[in-house]
């Protein structure tokens, strides 16, 4: 920042700030999210309906915790990422593509990598084992997530949504 | 349509902005210690409204602030001067809208009565405000992860309120953008005057009574629609239906919008969003299918806005939206804005533009309208994902229906439905033609696609949330 003449961008009251996620198939990560400087998301399990596990890996460290919303540990993510972990990372990829998650998990991975490429980087780093107490606070965030479908519609008009205007033709 | 009048100065404009420019700088560093050049910026603000009744507030409070020494109250006013001074600029563009369009002018606005609306919860208000004003202090350079996550609990208890929808669907879309662009330090550029208008906006939300949507007034007659508008951000949705009225005891004409609106999880998108609002409003299939609907005693606002209900609307004859545009639109008058929306983002004038060269803009590869020798920017990044209107659509067309839109110093054009000339005929492509359903063959994968997510979610949802 500085005095200098601010960018078109700058002066938008509608610029682009997030892009929209991308549609994906949720049957087996449901939730995934960039937050708290963290991937993290919930993974069904592949043998009980009822059961999810809550699975992430930290910015940076790579520090990667997996475990039942109940917090039982996931019996796979004994030394490297187990596969609930490695499937959080290819549907993160088709949500917010490669360079976004890359850039936020701070993964130095060459401009045309995919999800596998960008786990083989950081399990190439020998990631120890990060703290499964934020488990709750993601299950909880995918909660409120879920939440939102419950809340209903209105027609009673929202002004305020002129600042967000849809970019979908932009996404490729 | 006078295109030159939309590329023409605007007398004090340049000023006005300049006004408000250097308060969103002082946002940027944040109101915890102003540096000088902070400072300038929030007298300037002052001094620009010293004119106005607001007056001595925002002088008092700019001094404050500039002092370090600014609390909530010193902020609404500040934002107060903001929306005001931004508020002139929206006058002025409109008064240049109403000149290039030659269309009926604009009532004059009843004065919307302060604190009459709805009662609403006054502690959540205040938490939202308290959340603001730390967020003023810390500035954009200065957020991190826990300041901007003190949003979500105040976000959580507003949106079932519906009295509250708006601020908490404001607070939400805007707590998000800030959370993916945490921590301010390391932020390379900062969308100033975004975040300064969202800032500013919420800011006005908190003080009791400043919402206050009734509907003042019932509409009988035809509405032929325009196009659909549609709006998003990662956890709401509204599309906006903009149409024209004719009252059915003979009276003038009037431009209209029907709006729907819906919270919504992040990975519903495309088709599934069209999927979340169809069945709340019927006029949605009526735009697919080229329809007008009659309307039996529809509330609407004084701003124009037709707060719909399925049981008030039926079926019309079948309506084309350009046939609309050529016959009834040009007489079509405007309802007055809202004191408190009077900004230029929120300027969406539907235009019929027909005679003009295209052209591709320089750098972006974006779409130009050359009408008459004026150049007019044409913003396909508005056009719905789930919809058959495609840039290349805009490029080989020969009419184009639109929404007039001011953004970043320049009008530009919001593109409704195209006319191209295939054949030796105009075929119509509407943006919103998928809104009520589609056959198109694309169309119906996307929303099987975005059918299958939305019942994984809620077999989650009835799994976990009632547990």
């Amino acid at each position: 920042m500085g005095d200098g003449a601010l960018s078109d961008w700058e002066k938008s009251s509608t610029a682009r700030v997030v892009p929209s996620a991308r549609p994906r198939k949720l049957a087996k990560v449901p939730f995934v999210e960039l937050a708290d400087g963290r991937l993290q998301g919930v993974v069904s399990s592949g043998s009980d309906i009822g059961r999810v596990y809550v699975s992430s890996i930290a910015a940076g460290s790579y520090a990667y915790a997996c475990s039942t919303n109940n917090n039982r540990p996931c019996g796979g993510a004994r030394g490297s990422f187990c596969n609930h972990i490695r499937a959080l990372v290819s549907e993160a990829v088709l949500q917010y593509g490669t360079e976004r998650v890359a850039r936020y998990l701070k993964v130095d991975a060459e401009g045309t990598a995919d999800a596998h490429v960008l786990t083989s980087a950081m399990t190439a780093t020998g990631p120890g084992a990060g703290d499964a107490s934020a488990a709750a606070q993601v299950f909880s965030r995918f909660l409120r997530h879920l939440a939102y479908l419950e809340l209903p519609a209105s027609t009673a008009p929202l002004p305020e949504m002129q600042w967000f205007p849809t970019a979908g033709a932009v996404a490729a | 349509m006078r295109t030159d009048l939309l590329v023409d100065v605007v007398d004090g404009l340049d000023e006005a902005l300049a006004a408000v420019d250097g308060f969103d700088a002082a946002l940027v560093g944040g109101l915890l210690r102003p540096q000088p050049g902070q400072a300038g910026g929030l007298t300037g603000l002052a001094d620009a409204v010293a004119g106005t009744p607001l007056a001595s507030r925002v002088a008092e409070a700019a001094e404050k602030t500039a002092a370090g020494a600014g609390d909530e109250g010193h902020f609404v006013a500040l934002a107060a001067a903001r929306t005001a001074l931004l508020g002139s600029v929206h006058d002025a563009l409109v008064a240049r809208v109403e000149e290039a369009t030659g269309r009926p002018a604009t009532g004059d606005t009843d004065a919307v009565p302060a604190g009459a609306g709805a009662e609403q919860a006054t502690n959540l208000l205040v938490a939202a405000r308290s959340w603001l004003s730390d967020l003023a202090r810390a500035g954009w350079q200065g957020i991190d992860h826990e300041l901007v996550g003190g949003a979500a609990p105040v976000v959580s208890a507003m949106l079932p309120d519906p009295a509250l929808r708006r601020l908490a669907t404001l607070l939400d879309g805007f707590a998000a953008e800030l959370a993916a662009s945490c921590p301010g330090a390391t932020l390379e550029r900062v969308p100033v005057r975004r975040w300064a208008d969202l800032w500013s906006r919420a800011v006005l939300l908190t003080v009791p009574g400043a919402v206050s949507a009734r509907a003042a007034d019932e509409a009988t007659g035809r509405l032929l629609p325009l196009g659909v508008d549609l709006q998003e951000h990662a956890t709401a949705v509204q599309a906006q239906v903009h149409a024209v009225f004719e009252p059915a005891d003979g009276g003038a004409a009037r431009l209209v919008r029907a709006s729907v609106s819906a919270p919504k999880p992040d990975t519903v998108v495309g088709a599934g969003l069209w999927q979340l609002l169809r069945p709340h409003m019927s006029l949605l299939a009526a735009v697919s299918e080229g329809r007008s609907m009659e309307l039996d005693a529809m509330p609407l606002t004084g701003e124009g806005d037709l707060i719909w209900d399925d049981a008030r609307a039926r079926a019309g004859e079948p309506a084309d939206a350009f046939a609309t545009a050529r016959v009834a639109l040009p007489a079509a008058a405007a309802f007055a804005v809202a004191p408190l929306d009077r900004h230029p983002a929120r300027i969406a004038v539907p235009v019929l533009l027909e005679g003009y060269g295209v052209e591709e803009a320089e750098g972006d590869g974006g779409v130009v309208f050359d009408v008459a020798g004026c150049r007019m920017a044409v913003d396909t990044g508005r056009v719905p994902a789930a919809g058959p209107l495609t840039p290349e659509a805009v490029a080989s067309s020969s009419a184009c229906l639109g929404l007039l839109r001011w953004d970043a110093g320049a009008f530009l054009l919001q593109p409704l439905a195209v006319e191209r000339t295939v054949r030796k005929k105009a075929v119509a492509v509407h943006a919103g033609a998928w809104a009520g359903g589609t056959a198109d063959k694309a169309g119906v994968r996307a929303e099987k696609a975005a059918t299958d997510a939305v019942k994984v979610l809620r077999e989650r949802a009835g799994k976990l949330l009632r547990k």
